[in-house]
């Protein structure tokens, strides 16, 4: 198993976001280290969906700063933006591609270029082999989130931003995450996590919105 | 085995522009291809609108001749317009361009990629089918040549000032008219010089200046307006 060379680091200080003239969620800091994974909890509309596009830099933060290995992500973000893999509400899935298209093509985005056993096998892992070459819209919700794991396994990012990563996953399905999760983390990968279910392998640190 | 074992050795992905290019070039391509229904629909708007106007008009081959040209930029430029939806909405809608826009590499680098994919699918066809198009006109071969330049020059300019504009309403509501009404006028210079250049050509005047206003204003849109497009497209992702 290969091991993140350099040990990152990721801190959020101080972030806010107000939503008009009411706060979402203000005074918010965290911060995590190599082989560190925090879940982030909190009520539906408490902002952690918004938290994670702020740390991934999609949504601006009315204050605060992300801070990645001491440099602030503002300033010159593509080197960062090569370290992170967002996963969102969105799949970010072509209907007319195929699973394997489709993971090969974000992959390739990524900066990545997997080989196609390797594709493969991440595809036999989450247990589509069988229809990587079926369009992704002959597939089931649950289906097209296992694409979404197969894009886990596959890529070396080293910052998991997840939005709800077990919306319709059956109880194999986030045992496998689990366990991706783990991979992830055990090899040095940082992962913030937005979820309502706990999981197998307890977090290093929870953070709650909206308390 | 394991698929994290399999994956390479943890690597920051580092992106350039000519990736980002590539990247959206092919898959875009590989998308009209996998659903030509666009293409088709805009060849065939095009075709028949433009073979409407002589059976309306009727057998005055003076006439038509004359208002030809013209008739052929208007009709480009709505089949250009009807492609554009397909742009930016489809990627915005299930979360691509979330992923692009998270992606190493610059965002001009795919930004310009999708909109030569978007050309090849759409103005390039156009391009191909004028001279057709213009022998039911009756214009002289010179003219059908002229009027293929000023295509190939401008369409592509129709396609990044069209991303612009499909960039700017992504996420509002009733897209549709607000598209229709920022980009038909931005669309006007080109309609002007586009047509200008066959005209030219057709009363025995030289194409070229209106050629040489076309292909500036590529060069300025094509340096000009990724950025703008990027940054709309941050601001529709906010």
């Amino acid at each position: 198993m290969s091991a993140i060379a350099y040990a990152h680091r990721i801190e959020g200080r101080d972030l806010a976001c107000w939503r008009g003239p009411a706060p979402l969620f203000r005074h918010v800091s965290f911060e995590a280290s190599a082989g560190e994974w925090i879940s982030i909890r909190g009520a539906n509309g408490t902002g952690k969906t918004t938290l994670l596009r702020c740390v991934a830099g999609l949504t601006r933060a009315d204050e605060g700063s992300v801070i990645w290995d001491g440099q602030p992500t503002a300033a010159d973000s593509q080197p960062y933006r090569g370290d992170l893999l967002y996963a969102g509400h969105l799949p970010g899935i072509k209907d007319d591609l195929s699973a394997e298209e489709n993971i090969e093509g974000a992959l390739r985005l990524r900066g990545r270029a997997p080989s196609a056993q390797a594709v493969r096998a991440a595809l036999a892992e989450v247990g589509l082999e069988k229809r990587r070459h079926l369009p992704a819209r002959r597939l089931s919700a649950g289906q097209r989130r296992r694409i979404a794991l197969a894009r886990l396994a596959l890529d070396t990012a080293t910052l998991w931003l997840l939005d709800e990563p077990l919306t319709a996953l059956d109880d194999d399905g986030q045992a496998l995450f689990t366990r991706l999760l783990r991979n992830h983390v055990d090899r040095g990968g940082i992962a913030l996590v937005a979820t309502h279910q706990a999981l197998a392998y307890p977090a290093t640190r929870e953070m709650r919105l909206g308390a | 085995m394991s698929a994290t074992a399999i994956a390479a050795a943890s690597v920051p992905a580092t992106g350039s522009f000519a990736t980002g290019f590539a990247w959206a070039l092919r898959r875009d391509l590989t998308l009209a291809w996998r659903h030509p229904g666009e293409t088709i629909l805009v060849v065939a708007f095009f075709v028949l609108v433009a073979s409407l106007f002589p059976l309306g008009i009727g057998a005055e081959p003076q006439l038509l001749a004359r208002i030809g040209p013209g008739v052929i930029w208007v009709c480009a430029l709505l089949a250009a317009f009807l492609s554009l939806p397909s742009l930016l909405a489809g990627d915005y809608a299930d979360g691509s361009l979330e992923q692009m826009t998270l992606s190493p590499h610059p965002m001009s680098g795919w930004i310009c990629g999708k909109v030569a994919a978007h050309w090849v699918a759409s103005g390039l066809p156009l391009t191909m089918l004028a001279p057709l198009i213009g022998l039911q006109y009756g214009l002289s071969p010179d003219t059908l040549l002229a009027l293929c330049a000023a295509l190939a020059i401008g369409t592509p300019v129709l396609s990044l000032l069209g991303a612009a504009c499909t960039a700017l309403t992504l996420g509002a509501r009733g897209g549709g008219m607000l598209l229709a009404l920022l980009a038909l006028p931005l669309f006007v210079p080109i309609l002007v010089f586009g047509a200008g250049a066959a005209e030219a050509q057709a009363t025995g005047l030289s194409p070229s200046p209106h050629l040489s206003i076309l292909g500036a204003g590529l060069i300025l849109a094509a340096v000009g307006l990724p950025p703008a497009i990027c940054t709309a497209i941050r601001i529709a992702l906010d």
